[in-house]
């Protein structure tokens, strides 16, 4: 599996699926896409590093332990949860607010974070799986 | 006496259980001593009951409650009427002198705090049992009363007898106990009341239920198996190898009495009818019989009392089930006399066995000297039991014989068998106050001397206390019998006790005959011994031994059960989990004839043909797959022409799951299954390919048959088009189910994830766990000499 | 249309058990997998199926212009195909560690905990 192009083109693609995935993310609460699937390519581009340039590598340029994003998405999307607690409302009610940057208006809501949680969540657990998987191969 | 405060009596039922959590902490500071001051909880609870018998004479009764689980009508609640004043007087009164007992008896046994604890428990239990109005709350000190029993029964429980005595004990009275719950429960729907005080004024709703004959068996269950009914007698005796102050309190004086005051209690509601009047004369009569001859045969001092508890039992049983007024004040007086004697005489072996060293009659003899005081109560209780004046027990045997002497039928013979079983009494009665006494002095395992006062104070009251309930007869009957007669009865009842008959009558000669009898067959003891000894052996099997034979026959069972259902074989468990799945699917409709109807041609155009077609191929090439690679590709395949059906028909954001997912799947497995040394292909014998197949195919057609009748009837789309509706207006999001994924349904979403992220944790964990150091370079190679070497271990355990 | 997918869906849950009454392990696994298939299509079928419309509302609108796909049979099987993974994906690290351990992949063989002829419980008390 270590061709010179795989080897190559590995970081390319790599890059382009965390883009990709990112961008998938965001638009999913308009159309297809959502943090699931988001996490999915991105878990899929961690993977494919993995076996291109090594596990070790892999892992170097994550900075963190995958487990531990998994981790931070799910206190991210439990954290977003608990916000409409503070407006008295029930536990996941959403919440909006539009975010005036650079004279274009965003919308931020609950959901979204919650999402992006969902996002991190799937991106690390299963990236993990995947890694500990491969390395397991290249050792 | 103080003033009635009933309101003080929740406090009273509880106080026990406070003082069963004190009592280690004070054997711990004081040794045996502890038992004076443990004694004065039981004392202030006497105190505080005995308030009530000038107001309970008077014919008032008391009740108290206080909520508990209100949800269930379930209520901390108190009667207090004659029959309740007088049992709780007995188990405070007995209480107090057994934890003396107990104080002396135990003296410097490690675990001497335990039993006193243990002792408090069931008094507790024994109290709340008496005095409980609500049915529920009853059943809950019944079953604590046997749980105690249990404990208290197995407390020498390094030696297999007790063990066995203990678990006899609990699964005989316990299982009663559950046919008892059902008994309340139907009283309960028949009569719609709960307090026992309700349920009182309802005997006739009761008796003309077309329930009546269930709740009066299930009721007798529960009687019968904790008053040791025949055929139910054989776990008393055996509850023997508890210590002496267990049996002094537990098995003769209070709990085995909680059935003969079950059937006294709800004799107002359920007595009187033809068949109480049949079963219970005839199982008491039974019983009585049954326990004293088989006491004759003992030569264990606790045994021989045992058995004739089981047959006072019987007696109490037999004079409550004629229903006649007399005979029931016979019950009564029987019931407060056969407490007082029996007490005293099993602390009478108890200290006998302590101070000699053994309770076998025939080697015993001689003793007053040495044993003054016990001697004194010893003959004075053995007085009152044996039914000689001037004693308590006198005057019991009198009302009783005039009682069934009065019957209008069957009076012959129930006479006839109290008059046998009051004989034998008297036999037993001085094989174990007089015999040991008297006689040559015999060589005992322990020099003989008299025990100390918290051996000697129990039995010394007690019997006393059955002299001065005779020498006052009058007001004994006055405060005590009358009140709880009433109780039976249900209506108001005065009774006259005299000591001195007035007049020479028909009990009064039963009782010559009876002494007479008795002294005749004291003579002939040890031949009377044999022949029932020969008697039994020709029978040569009891209800223990078949105890026994039910336990083992339980255990085999269960192993057997256990090896047919988990024979340890991973296939059959799957085989027999689809088998019945595919019987579950498919049965029902072809019962009910409600299959799907025959559906037409499906209209699917080329391509969802095409793409039918490669999923079909797809999962024909996994299962006849030669190499794991054809396998692992063809798994791909079917997997992304699931994906593709999810394209089109509307669901991209599946759709795109999929085929990432397929992907992931088809990477990971051949990362791991190439370098697994694996059989490549599914060998299967023909007759297993034949069942599994069936059962595949069962399942399969069951599936597509539920899902067809499904989609044939009316689609509700009430929750999807809420969805839709709302999903931009209220959550701000054009696509759908995203936003059910993270908005509507988020906490949904938010459990899955935690899934996710576990099943991450732990695949870390079994990636990482290693038996050898060194076995992830080893397990590269996927050898099986690697793998043989990591598996010793495992085996090894 | 659904009657046909039905019969689909049955040949799939027939496949699938019918691998997971193997006595190889790798076989189970595959098994598993496409019962999970099977029962993710069972889920989007019993909410009915429409061709091609996707359950998108478009920019100009505050409802779907017409009749879209089931949308919540889709939420429920998104979550489930993601969650169904990682669990194969831990069944088949546990499956890997089992075949360490024991040096095997025949789950008949494999009595750790019930091991062959175990003696009667004991009788007594």
């Amino acid at each position: 599996m270590r061709s010179v192009i795989f080897r190559t083109f590995a970081p390319f693609i790599t890059a382009l699926m965390v883009l990709f995935s990112i961008f998938v993310l965001l638009r999913g609460h308009n159309e297809p896409g959502g943090g699931f699937i988001g996490g999915l390519v991105g878990a899929s581009a961690l993977a494919i590093y993995g076996i291109s340039a090594g596990v070790g590598p892999a892992r170097r340029a994550l900075k963190a332990h995958p487990m531990s994003i998994a981790a931070f998405g799910l206190l991210l999307a439990a954290v977003s949860g608990v916000l409409s607690l503070f407006t008295g409302q029930a536990f996941m009610t959403s919440q909006w607010a539009a975010v005036e940057v650079f004279g274009v208006t965003v919308d931020l809501s609950t959901p979204l974070f919650f999402d992006i949680g969902v996002y991190l969540v799937v991106v690390g657990a299963i990236g993990s799986i995947a890694l500990a998987l491969e390395e397991r191969e290249s050792d | 006496m103080t003033p009635a405060a009933p309101d003080m009596t929740i406090l009273a039922v509880l106080a026990p259980f406070a003082a069963a959590a004190i009592a280690p902490f004070a054997v711990r500071i004081l040794k045996h001593n502890a038992a004076w001051p443990l004694a004065l909880v039981p004392f202030l609870i006497f105190a505080h009951f005995a308030g009530f018998v000038s107001g309970v004479s008077q014919g008032q009764t008391f009740t108290v409650a206080r909520e508990w689980v209100p949800a269930y009508g379930v209520n901390l609640s108190f009667y207090i009427d004659g029959l309740s004043t007088l049992f709780a007087l007995l188990i405070s009164g007995i209480g107090t002198f057994i934890i003396l007992y107990a104080g002396g008896y135990l003296k410097g046994h490690p675990q001497q705090g335990r039993f006193l604890s243990f002792l408090f428990l069931f008094m507790g239990a024994m109290l709340g049992l008496v005095t409980a109005d609500n049915l529920i709350t009853l059943f809950i000190f019944w079953e604590l009363t046997s749980i105690t029993s249990f404990l208290l029964i197995g407390f020498d429980h390094l030696r297999a007898a007790s063990r066995r005595a203990a678990l006899q004990a609990l699964l005989v009275t316990g299982g009663g106990g559950l046919a008892l719950l059902a008994g309340f429960l139907l009283i309960i729907q028949i009569t719609g009341e709960i307090e026992m005080s309700k349920v009182l004024a309802s005997g006739d709703v009761l008796r003309g239920s077309a329930l009546y004959l269930p709740v009066f068996l299930l009721v007798l269950g529960g009687a019968f198996t904790k008053s040791a009914q025949f055929p139910f007698h054989f776990w008393l005796p055996n509850a023997m190898e508890a210590p002496t102050p267990v049996s002094a309190f537990l098995h003769s004086a209070t709990m085995v009495k909680a059935g003969v005051y079950l059937l006294m209690r709800v004799h107002p509601v359920l007595g009187g009818t033809d068949i109480w009047m049949t079963v219970l004369p005839l199982f008491g009569g039974v019983t009585l019989l049954v326990g004293t001859l088989l006491a004759v045969r003992q030569t264990d001092l606790k045994l021989m009392l045992a058995y004739t508890t089981v047959a006072s039992l019987g007696l109490l049983v037999m004079l409550t089930g004629t229903s006649n007024e007399k005979a029931l004040e016979g019950a009564v007086l029987y019931l407060f006399a056969h407490s007082l004697f029996k007490g005293a005489l099993f602390m009478v072996a108890g200290t006998i066995d302590h101070e000699a060293g053994t309770r076998d009659v025939t080697k015993l003899g001689g003793l007053r000297k040495a044993m003054p005081i016990t001697f004194a109560a010893a003959a004075l209780a053995g007085l009152s039991m044996a039914g000689l004046p001037p004693f308590i027990g006198f005057i019991a045997k009198e009302v009783l014989y005039y009682g069934t002497w009065g019957l209008p039928q069957g009076a012959m013979l129930l006479t006839v068998v109290a008059v046998i079983g009051n004989a034998l009494m008297l036999v037993i009665a001085a094989a174990v106050a007089i015999k040991p006494f008297f006689g040559p002095e015999t060589h005992t395992p322990k020099h003989a001397h008299e025990g100390p006062v918290l051996l000697w104070a129990g039995p010394v009251v007690l019997s006393l206390t059955g002299l001065a309930a005779a020498m006052m007869a009058h007001t004994t009957g006055e405060l005590f019998i009358g009140p709880m007669l009433s109780s039976l009865k249900g209506t108001p009842a005065t009774v006259e006790l005299h000591l001195i008959p007035g007049y020479i009558s028909a009990p009064l000669i039963l009782s010559i005959i009876t002494v007479a009898l008795g002294i005749v067959l004291f003579l002939q003891l040890d031949r009377l011994r044999g022949i029932i000894a020969s008697i039994l052996a020709a029978i040569g099997w009891g209800p223990d031994r078949g105890f026994d034979q039910v336990v083992a026959a339980i255990v085999w069972i269960s192993a057997v059960v256990t090896r047919l259902l988990q024979g340890g074989k991973m296939q059959t468990y799957m085989v027999l989990t689809f088998a019945v799945t595919g019987i579950a699917l498919l049965l029902p409709p072809y019962l009910t004839g409600s299959f799907p109807a025959i559906p037409e041609w499906p209209q699917f155009r080329f391509y969802e043909w095409a793409v039918i077609a490669i999923a079909v191929m797809g999962l024909g090439a996994v299962l006849v797959a030669k190499t794991r690679l054809t396998a692992i590709v063809s798994l791909g395949i079917q997997g992304f022409a699931v994906a593709t059906l999810f394209l089109l028909f509307g669901a991209p954001d599946l759709s795109f799951t999929q085929f990432m997912i397929e992907t992931l799947s088809v990477v990971v497995l051949a990362l791991v299954m190439t370098r697994l040394n694996l059989s490549p292909r599914d060998h299967r014998p023909l007759g297993a390919k034949l069942v599994t197949g069936v059962v595949a195919a069962s399942v399969g057609a069951g599936l597509a048959l539920a899902l067809m009748a499904v989609t044939q009837t009316p689609f509700d789309g009430r929750l999807s088009e809420f969805f839709s509706q709302y999903s931009r207006a209220i959550a701000h999001g054009r696509n759908i189910v995203n936003v059910i994924i993270v908005d509507f349904r988020g906490f949904d979403t938010l459990g899955e994830i935690a899934v996710v992220v576990l099943t991450g944790l732990a695949v870390l964990g079994l990636v990482r766990i290693q038996t050898k150091p060194d076995s992830g370079n080893a397990a590269n190679k996927a050898n099986k000499t690697a793998a043989k070497a990591a598996r010793k271990p495992v085996e090894a355990r | 249309m659904e009657a046909g997918f039905s019969v689909l869906i049955g040949l799939f849950f027939a496949v699938g058990v019918y691998l997971m009454l193997s006595r190889h392990i790798v076989h189970i696994l595959i098994g598993i997998t496409i019962l999970g298939n099977a029962v993710n299509m069972l889920i989007f079928t019993a909410g009915r199926l429409t061709r091609e419309v996707p359950p998108v509302i478009p920019l100009e609108l505050y409802v779907p212009a017409g009749p879209t796909a089931n949308p919540l049979p889709q939420a429920l099987v998104l979550t489930a195909i993601v969650i169904s993974f990682s669990f194969f994906a831990f069944l088949l690290v546990l499956a890997f560690r089992t075949y360490q351990e024991l040096g095997t992949d025949d789950v008949n063989e494999m009595r750790v905990a019930e091991p062959k002829g175990e003696a009667l419980p004991p009788q007594g008390y």
